[in-house]
């Protein structure tokens, strides 16, 4: 049977239309995908994404695990609370998942996607010989993301006096453990906004103040457009076990040093950036189509040094043109995309297309 | 309104037709295909006097989600299409069966309407989906 969040009542009562994503029922849209994401770039909107697996690491080892565990370095996170994006290699240097990483009074918290849940626990499981750690999942914890230029008004028009101070004053990418609350300044929207982390019990009366204060329910439909335009991977469609970080534009994502620290994959994505420096190895890039037409995942790009594919492809709503990303070979320079049997010229340009609410390529 | 009126013809691809005294045929998809697509944001229409048969791809429709192709459910030629929707897709999700109607076609055999759908069977056929 699907499983459902703690909100499955709240999206029926709110029009979703519910779809299956890896065997969880969550809203697609609540009508219109459009309108949803024109209010988070405009305004504030609320996604449920507690479908997302919370893994909570502890114990004496807990940073030495994840500093071999993953390709980014947790040692960057200077205080409790801070966030860090990391992706977590296979020995070949695939990506077996991408993931934020915040640092705890207790350790660790790993937010990773829902869809390879348990691929991702019995990869760390493997892995934690010789380490003094403890993993442990969250299934009941409720994830809220609220997002928009009004949104942290909103969060803090709602939540207790002693919670409002502490997330008014948090910067991007950092958070605030506030007995079993976790509230952080992270997301996947390229516009400011909060994600609440929190018991799931708690997560029906909370969506209802957030509505009653007049946040937009958005739906899977419109966080998939939204990140797009915010130029973030999506894993499973710009990479996944078989592609290189190097091909998918997450070479800053991988901490260089210090030189001796070992983490998995390591050699591998070292080898891959030495052959993509040879024009070996395609990397991830920003397609932009400026007349009418929509690039889609899968379709064919065609370059003056040869071959690639669109990884991600979307309507821009914000920029009212398509807009993808695609795996194309290095140094190319002109490019077309088979739309429909019909070669079509699109511009390349970096894979950030929307930053707050704006156009911010050329 | 209702989702599937009764005054229209339907084709299993989820196209609806209804055909004026002067044996012209409105063509345009029913409520339940512009909600299967969402947003709208794209419709590539035919040309003006282009000759289709039916059960012919002849338009294409864009929607966040997915492409979708059109096909005529009546022959003939294409003697008006629905400039509107250049500027304005969405029309096709708000009014699917009013202001989003796609072109018009002189029917040159109306032996193929009996081949489509009433309203009812139409709302079942949607049903068994």
């Amino acid at each position: 049977m699907a499983k459902k969040t703690a909100l499955y009542k709240q999206h029926l009562d709110a029009g979703a239309k519910m779809v299956d994503f890896a065997g969880w029922e969550m809203p697609i849209n609540y009508g219109s995908q459009i309108e949803e994401h024109n209010a988070v770039r405009s305004a504030a909107g609320v996604f449920d994404v507690s479908h997302m697996t919370v893994v909570d690491v502890s114990g004496r080892d807990a940073g030495v695990y994840l500093r071999y565990l993953l390709a980014n370095d947790i040692t960057k996170l200077d205080a409790d609370g801070r966030a860090l994006y990391s992706a977590m290699l296979n020995d070949d240097g695939g990506v077996v998942d991408d993931m934020i990483v915040y640092r705890m009074s207790f350790g660790y918290r790993l937010v990773v996607n829902c869809a390879t849940r348990m691929k991702d626990l019995s990869w760390m499981a493997q892995h934690t010989a010789g380490y003094a750690v403890s993993i442990l999942e969250r299934p009941r914890l409720a994830i809220l993301a609220v997002h928009g230029p009004d949104s942290i008004d909103k969060v803090t028009g709602i939540l207790p006096g002693a919670q409002v101070d502490a997330v008014k004053l948090l910067g991007n990418f950092r958070g605030v453990e506030l007995g079993d609350w976790f509230i952080a300044r992270t997301g996947y929207t390229g516009e400011k906004g909060v994600e609440l982390i929190f018991p799931d019990q708690a997560a029906p009366a909370l969506w209802q103040q957030l509505i009653a204060a007049g946040v937009r329910p958005i739906g899977l439909g419109a966080r998939d457009t939204l990140r797009l335009e915010a130029g973030m991977n999506l894993y499973g469609h710009d990479m996944d076990d078989n592609v290189s970080p190097i091909a998918a534009n997450m070479e800053q994502t991988i901490a260089w040093q210090p030189e001796n620290r070992d983490f998995i994959g390591r050699a591998a994505v070292t080898e891959h950036l030495a052959r993509q420096r040879e024009g070996l190895l395609p990397y991830l890039t920003g397609l932009v189509l400026e007349q009418r037409g929509v690039l889609r995942e899968g379709q064919k790009v065609i370059t003056d040094k040869g071959a690639g594919i669109i990884t991600s492809g979307t309507f821009s709503p914000t920029l009212k043109h398509s807009i993808a990303l695609a795996r194309i070979p290095v140094n190319s320079q002109s490019c077309q995309v088979d739309l429909r049997g019909t070669l079509t010229p699109v511009r390349i340009v970096k894979p950030n297309f929307v930053r707050f609410g704006k156009k911010i390529f050329d | 309104m209702s989702k599937y009126p009764d005054n229209l013809k339907y084709a299993t691809s989820h196209e609806w037709v209804r055909v004026d005294d002067d044996g012209i045929a409105t063509v345009g998809i029913s409520h339940h295909a512009q909600d299967a697509l969402g947003d709208i944001v794209f419709v590539d229409l035919p040309e003006l006097g282009t000759t289709v048969n039916a059960k012919d791809e002849v338009a294409v429709v864009e929607s966040v989600k997915a492409a979708s192709d059109i096909y005529s459910p009546v022959s003939g030629e294409v003697v008006a299409i629905n400039e509107d929707l250049k500027d304005a897709p969405e029309t096709v999700n708000s009014q699917p069966y009013d202001g989003g109607w796609f072109f018009k076609i002189q029917i040159s055999d109306e032996k193929e309407l009996e081949e489509l759908m009433d309203a009812e069977a139409y709302a079942e056929h949607v049903e068994d989906a």
